[in-house]
């Protein structure tokens, strides 16, 4: 029993102390997920929970006709390496989708995707 | 001209042959769908995994052969991936017996040992198909808590379905998965023999038994993430509300009555660990005369440990 005991200290030890290394998830994003909107946003702003390899992860903002409308110049951010944006052109009214795939400093891949409402 | 790395290029490459293939989950994802650990019922992935421990206690009704006593059992299971689709599991369990009025026994149950393949994932509709094999290995653990003398060998299919595919006029019900089994428990022993005091032989049957076990999850991270930003943040942006069902009916061989219990709870899913709290609610009195409960801390070895014994022994 103690030998487990230590064996669940350590363990715990360890996540408590590991910085690097897990599946990257959508924390929070902006325009938030599944939020209405009265005006076009100049960037769209995606924050992990995890720090990601920028150069092999990607964003794209979709039009209802599935068509990309985002300006495609992804991009990290280097003061914070879990935050992924790209910049988009003045959005018409309309609904959107974001589409994203993050590859995590471990190389855990994880995707996903939602909605925003721009209204007039 | 400008000699290149070598390292930084193999590393780079590395990187890209990750970023192009498609998504290398350790644990329970199907696309954008993650798959919490459940307590009571198998999960339908393959992972490296700790449950380090589970514990639960409940109180069992009085019978022919006892009266009512309080059972609580301290467990460890591990998980571990032979190949991405291919993983096989061992776990033991310490357990203690406490009866009315009787002295307390403590001692280990059998230990079991199981081994999975995952043959089906659709990540679009986020599903997860898999079949295994569990093995309670008779004899490995102590008679004074009830471990028994024989083997019981339980093939079983698993299942886990996410409901983000439902339409948008459904979209909060997105966040809902199921995960479940069914398997028929086979005893390696039909009946077992035992003289009770006065020199009688008493013959218990041990039946065949149709095990069905699911778990209904809504999941805030699904939520939060990809259907509605809701303004939750740590802890509650990673609950997940759980109700498990776990049910046991024998076949034949004098059968008996169907035993269960019905588990409410929640999970809490972190980075790189879980941990889960759910009610043990008996289904009828020959399960329990009381609810019990049932606690779990449950690591993500792949996320600990991703470049050792956090991934699979053979491939990516």
């Amino acid at each position: 029993m103690k030998n487990l005991l230590r064996v669940l200290a350590l363990l715990l030890l360890t996540a408590a102390a590991s910085q690097a290394a897990a599946h990257a998830m959508l924390d929070h994003a902006a325009p938030a997920v599944g939020s209405t909107i009265h005006e076009s946003p100049a960037q769209l702003r995606l924050w992990f929970t995890q720090e990601l390899e920028p150069a092999f992860s990607t964003v794209r903002v979709l039009d209802r006709d599935g068509k990309q409308v985002d300006k495609q110049d992804k991009q990290g951010d280097l003061a914070n390496p879990a935050l992924l944006q790209v910049s988009v052109p003045q959005l018409a009214p309309g609904r959107y989708r974001v589409v994203w795939r993050a590859l995590s400093v471990d190389t855990h891949v994880t995707e996903g995707d939602f909605i925003f409402d721009v209204l007039p | 001209m400008k000699k290149e790395n070598p390292c930084l290029l193999t590393a780079a490459l590395a990187l890209a042959t990750v970023a192009a293939n498609g998504p290398a989950f350790g644990h329970g994802f199907a696309g954008k769908r993650f798959f919490p650990a459940t307590l009571t019922t198998e999960d339908p992935f393959v992972a490296d995994e700790l449950s380090l421990p589970t514990i639960s206690t409940i109180k069992t009704p009085a019978s022919d052969d006892g009266p009512a006593t309080r059972e609580t059992t301290f467990s460890v299971d591990v998980s571990k991936r032979i190949t991405e689709n291919l993983g096989v599991g061992f776990g033991a369990a310490y357990k203690q017996l406490q009866p009315d009025g009787g002295d307390r026994q403590r001692g280990f149950d059998n230990a079991a040992a199981n081994i999975k393949y995952k043959f089906y994932q659709n990540d679009d509709h986020e599903t997860i198909l898999s079949a295994g094999v569990d093995w309670d290995i008779g004899g490995s653990g102590s008679k004074r808590v009830g471990a028994e003398s024989f083997s019981t060998v339980t093939p079983a299919l698993f299942f886990g379905k996410g409901f983000g595919d439902l339409p948008e006029s459904a979209m909060y019900l997105r966040p809902i998965a199921v995960t479940g089994s069914i398997g028929i428990g086979i005893p390696t022993r039909a009946s077992s023999s035992s003289f009770s005091d006065d020199g009688d032989i008493a013959i218990e049957r041990h039946p065949h038994t149709l095990n069905v076990g699911f778990a209904i999850e809504y999941s805030l991270p699904y939520l939060q993430a990809f259907v509605k930003d809701m303004g939750l943040r740590e802890p509650f942006n990673q609950l997940i509300p759980v109700v498990e069902v776990a049910l046991s009916k024998p076949l034949d061989r004098g059968r008996g009555p169907t035993t269960g219990t019905v588990n409410p709870g929640i999970l809490w899913a972190g980075r790189y660990m879980q941990l889960g709290l759910e009610a043990l609610v008996p289904i009828n009195h020959q399960t329990g005369s009381r609810v019990g409960w049932l606690a779990q801390i449950h690591f993500f070895l792949d996320d600990l440990f991703p470049t050792s014994i956090g991934k699979p022994i053979f491939g990516k």
